[in-house]
């Protein structure tokens, strides 16, 4: 039985996203939206352990949910304005007994126009990230506010009133018009993006908790993916080879995560056990890269997604194709010049071309005072140089900035591993 | 759906500009209020005198406080304001980055309410 209704939760989990974007598309108003789902969501435990899984879930499910919207929407005359309550009220009594067939395109297009609605400027990154992963991820408030190790009713409180926001200032649940559309997509792979690096950053004691926000943020840009349009001519304007780009440098990360840590100590990159890497997923982000950059429309997701394919590709750290990470950061800081990628075009120059050639870069980079990874980086080229007095004041340098215990306890390893004396 | 355009803007900056860049600014202006015009979603809207001017009151257990200047003291004041009437967020938000201020300054939008 446990089974059963364990089945069911994954069932209603996947139908989640596409079920409440039909219902919003009828009624406009997410909180009354999420209700009535949630109403039908109810309906469905109740009936379904008698009654068996229906045949198509998800149109059982919007049925229940649209009915119970209608209901809501006749009894809610007042909180809404008389004119939108009529417009739900007509779209709901024509969708109610629509066939539970529908068409993919229609269902696309719901789906799109909540991760607009959702990731819109208007409403903040915070909100944004926890709006995207309860809307088309289906996870419960509690789940988020696990995963963010946030209290619950912050997390309550903060998708409460991005909702409110939403009706009330009435943003709109449309796809953006043309000119604002690479925009806007850009705004939603940051947030899925987000949702990633929240869960990649997790600690150890923290991991198992979170790394289900890097499966989400994989699966979320799935379905991104899915749901843009594949005609060559769209392409650019729909941002398809960045969402493809995201995907891959996602899938990648995601795959060399059970080398990334050992026993609570973070493991660079270099030391790493490529054995334990998941080679399937490895193979599946570089052809998502290969696809992506085939498109011939660049973008800073599928630089680093490249970037990363090079190291997923290197046998050994030995034979990593540094002059080429070196090359791609440079082509990096075209589409986004930040201080930490000037940082990392550094260090893999100075892997490339020679200790020495990465230090004079380093020290060309501004606006990261106080900032640990720029002595870090400073230390460990110095140690490659030999230059062993200097390497151990930058790590002792870098040890003072860094908050990070577990990065913390990587930087002791490394002083203390620093031979003598030069 | 209608929504108030809050003009805010250093004023110290204003101040400073030039005779001529000043006309320019008013021709923006009026210009910016025409198209609102046009377009059939101007409800209203006024300029401001400087903070200079202001007065703030408080009523305090039946007692009037009344002091000189403004609710706050921000780096941007409020300036102005044009009331209009379209369909939705989207829309005001893109009024809002047509007002000539928006260059300068920052445009806040809130939706009015209405009981």
């Amino acid at each position: 039985m446990y089974g059963e209704r364990l089945a069911i939760e994954r069932v209603i989990r996947e139908e989640y996203g596409q079920v409440l974007s039909a219902v919003m598309a009828g009624v406009r108003d997410l909180q009354l939206a999420e209700d009535a789902v949630m109403d039908a969501v109810t309906a469905a435990l109740e009936t379904w352990p008698r009654q068996g899984v229906p045949e198509r879930p998800g149109a059982w499910i919007l049925q229940v949910a649209r009915r119970k919207a209608l209901d809501r929407v006749r009894r809610q005359q007042t909180r809404v304005r008389k004119k939108d309550l009529l417009e739900a009220e007509a779209s709901l009594s024509a969708s109610v007994d629509a066939p539970d067939a529908r068409e993919p395109e229609v269902v696309a297009d719901e789906q799109l126009r909540m991760m607009f609605l959702v990731c819109h400027p208007a409403i903040s990154r915070e909100s944004q990230v926890c709006l995207v992963l309860r809307t088309l991820g289906g996870l419960s408030t509690a789940a988020i506010a696990r995963a963010f190790l946030k209290p619950v009713p912050t997390v309550a409180a903060r998708l409460t009133r991005a909702k409110v926001k939403m009706t009330e200032a009435r943003i709109p649940f449309v796809l953006p018009p043309r000119d604002e559309l690479p925009a806007r997509l850009d705004a939603v792979l940051a947030a899925i993006y987000l949702v990633f690096n929240e869960g990649y950053a997790a600690s150890s004691g923290e991991r198992l908790l979170r790394e289900d926000l890097c499966v989400e943020a994989l699966r979320l840009a799935r379905l991104l993916v899915q749901l843009l349009p594949d005609d060559p001519e769209a392409r650019g304007r729909w941002r398809v080879a960045e969402a493809l780009g995201l995907l891959a440098l996602m899938t990648l990360h995601h795959a060399r995560r059970a080398g990334r840590e050992h026993e609570g100590r973070l493991i660079p990159l270099e030391d790493q056990d490529r054995s334990v890497w998941d080679a399937d997923a490895l193979d599946e982000g570089i052809r998502l890269t290969r696809l992506a950059l085939s498109m011939r429309e660049p973008g800073p997701y599928q630089i680093q997604a490249a970037i990363a394919a090079l190291h997923a590709e290197a046998p050994t750290a030995a034979h990593t194709d540094w002059s080429q990470i070196a090359a791609l950061y440079g082509a990096l800081r075209q589409f986004a010049d930040s201080p930490v990628v000037r940082l990392n075009e550094a260090a893999a120059h100075g892997m490339a071309y020679g200790p020495d050639v990465g230090l004079a870069m380093l020290d060309r980079i501004t606006n990261l005072e106080g900032y640990y990874l720029l002595p870090a980086a400073r230390a460990d080229l110095l140690r490659r140089a030999r230059r062993y007095d200097e390497a151990r004041e930058a790590y002792v340098e870098a040890l003072a900035l860094v908050e990070n215990e577990r990065e913390a306890a990587y930087l002791r390893e490394r002083l203390d591993a620093l031979p003598a004396n030069t | 759906m209608e929504y108030l355009i809050l003009i805010y803007e250093d004023e110290r900056i204003n101040e400073a500009r030039d005779p001529k860049a000043n006309d320019e600014l008013m021709q923006a202006y009026y210009s910016y209020t025409e198209q609102l015009k046009q377009a059939g979603v101007l409800m209203g809207g006024n300029a401001l005198h400087t903070i200079d001017t202001a007065t703030s009151v408080r009523v305090r257990e039946g007692r009037t406080l009344t002091t000189d200047g403004p609710f706050a003291e921000t780096k941007e004041q409020l300036g102005g304001y044009y009331q209009i009437r379209c369909e939705n967020l989207d829309e005001a938000l893109k009024w809002a980055a047509l007002c000539p201020s928006s260059a300068t300054g920052t445009i806040e939008v809130r939706p009015i309410l209405n009981y």
